[in-house]
């Protein structure tokens, strides 16, 4: 083609059908966060070493639950990981930055966009349990196998509870508030959150059975442990899930 | 010759941000916008910072809503359009929006594959020169590589128009120059293309039309020679705006002289620039020249050079610009 050329654009633009753009755009931000060096940190190691050391305090203290019990709520803070703390750290930098926008204005628009997001995220999950449930399984843990059904419930609700959580946070703050916010949110959910370690289910500490942490760990456990659903856990964490949804959308920003 | 139809409307748009109910109130960013772009056409949009141009794409992107009046792109309303729409425009932001921690070819590829028929990624590459810095995280590419990967996106989908938010901004020569080429190529295909710019040079050289934006309402737009007035001066009559003499004097005109003999009160003084250089506004006519000869002959003053400059957009920019 030379410059001295006037011909109209010969092919119409046209976008890839909404199935291939979202595929493609889950993709790639699985692979970026696989790639990032952080984010593997938060994801995948960190949880290991919580499963690891956890499991090894067991070994030498009752105080601390076995491996049956453990496994679950490390499944569920990595959930935590890559769906809250990862993706509304990355959102928020992206917002800052004018990505979002800028994605906005293609055709994978608003929904590819989230719709993109929140497959990335099942992607990253994928990979966690597949790698600390190996793990897991190594040190011990014999899940209830019907219960694993149930598990994977569980894993898909929280992650999108915890998706919708930090995006709201991404797109109402500073994205070096959202790093903050999310990552101390994970740090007190994780520690007393009723994620990793059960809860007490009497006098007041059982007002913390509300947050959606604690729902989507007593909901992980009982999956694997008894085999059976947690109606009510999972009531929370899909009142959260919804909420969560509402919010962002009423109040996330794009630019 | 490349399709003249309009691809970009904007008809009485008005923008404001903020509440009634709040301390601030309300703020109107844009108080009544009318801009038309054509496709094989180059339509620059100029004007002083906080006058409204970023706000003005954002609402032809459809990334703002506008408070009242209407837009249509490529025959459709922008805010939350589908996706076919989106895949007819391509944009540039002002602050690249490119991710920073992805190398281009990454980002390139991957936006390629949200569309049916990119542009040939190679062919992108090798007009913008991006090669040597392809796999190269973005975070570390300098500012002028940043824009250049920013404008190659917004055109891989192909677009029928293309927005720019100053394109040029942070390039070296070289590299403008390729982006003035590429801008030139994408006319020449009957591409729209809408562009902001603080480079009034660049805006002279490369628009077809222009629209000069001041506290959010269109000032002036028109073509080059609309606005500067030079179409006069193809068919050798004088413009009927007034047009900048220069003029070179051989020695320094002091205080003494001024006071004595003031420059004629119809013509506005200019500056001493280096103290042998004098510019003259406000020679509308053969009348205004003889009193500035009278002025000299007054001050026994010969000019070593005398010249009009062509009204350049720069003068019409300062002229509306200017409280």
């Amino acid at each position: 083609m030379t410059a001295n050329q006037t011909t109209t654009t010969p092919t119409p633009s046209r976008p890839a059908p909404p199935i291939t753009r979202v595929l493609a755009h889950g993709l790639y931000e699985a692979r970026n966060t696989l790639r990032n060096g952080e984010q593997l940190l938060v994801s995948l190691i960190l949880p290991l070493l919580v499963l690891v050391g956890l499991h090894r305090v067991h070994a030498a203290t009752d105080i601390v639950p076995d491996i049956n019990t453990i496994a679950p709520g490390v499944l569920a803070l990595a959930v935590m990981a890559s769906a809250f703390t990862g993706q509304g750290i990355a959102t928020g930098f992206e917002r800052q930055y004018g990505v979002l926008a800028y994605l906005a204005t293609t055709p994978l628009g608003p929904v590819g966009l989230i719709l993109g997001k929140a497959l990335a995220v099942l992607c990253v999950v994928l990979i966690q349990v597949l790698v600390l449930g190996g793990a897991a399984l190594g040190l011990g843990w014999t899940p209830d196998p019907l219960g694993l059904i149930w598990l994977l419930v569980a894993v898909v609700l929280g992650a999108a509870a915890f998706t919708a959580l930090g995006l709201l946070i991404a797109g109402t703050v500073r994205a070096e508030a959202t790093l903050a916010l999310t990552n101390i949110a994970w740090v007190l959910m994780g520690a007393g959150g009723g994620a990793v370690l059960p809860l007490n289910h009497e006098g007041t500490g059982a007002l913390l059975l509300a947050l959606p942490s604690a729902a989507l760990g007593e909901t992980m456990r009982t999956a694997t442990t008894q085999g059976s659903l947690a109606l009510v856990p999972l009531l929370i964490l899909a009142g959260w899930a919804l909420a969560g949804v509402l919010a962002a959308r009423r109040w996330f920003r794009w630019t | 010759m490349p399709s003249s139809a309009a691809c970009l409307r904007l008809a009485g748009v008005r923008y404001a941000v903020g509440s009634a109910r709040s301390a601030q109130g309300v703020t109107e960013i844009l108080s009544g916008v009318d801009i038309t772009a054509n496709r094989g056409e180059v339509t620059v949009i100029i004007g002083p910072n906080g006058a409204g141009k970023t706000t003005t794409l954002g609402i032809a992107q459809g990334l703002l809503k506008p408070s009242a009046g209407t837009v249509q792109l490529l025959g459709q309303t922008p805010y939350r359009a589908g996706a076919d729409l989106r895949a007819r425009v391509g944009v540039m932001l002002q602050d690249s929006g490119l991710p920073q921690s992805v190398k281009p070819r990454t980002l390139l590829r991957h936006i390629s594959s949200l569309h049916q028929n990119p542009w040939p990624l190679d062919d992108l590459i090798e007009r913008l020169d991006l090669s040597g810095f392809l796999q190269t995280n973005i975070r570390r590419l300098s500012g002028g590589q940043k824009q250049r990967i920013a404008m190659a996106a917004a055109l891989i989908g192909n677009p029928e128009l293309v927005f720019l938010d100053e394109p040029s901004a942070g390039l070296d020569p070289q590299s403008r120059q390729l982006v003035f080429e590429l801008i030139n190529y994408l006319r020449t295909q009957g591409i729209g293309i809408v562009l902001t710019t603080h480079l009034l040079e660049e805006a002279q050289s490369l628009a077809d039309s222009v629209f000069i934006l001041k506290d959010g309402v269109v000032v002036r737009s028109g073509t080059v020679e609309e606005l500067t007035g030079s179409t006069a001066e193809t068919n050798g009559t004088l413009p009927t705006e007034t047009r900048p003499l220069t003029f070179a004097s051989p020695r320094i005109i002091t205080r003494e002289e001024l006071a004595t003999a003031p420059l004629p009160v119809e013509l506005a003084s200019g500056s001493n620039g280096a103290g042998a250089r004098w510019n003259v506004t406000g020679i509308a006519g053969p009348e205004d020249f003889a009193k500035l000869s009278q002025w000299w002959s007054q001050i026994d003053l010969m000019p070593a050079e005398v010249s009009f400059e062509a009204r350049t957009l720069e003068d019409v920019f300062w002229e509306v610009s200017v409280p």
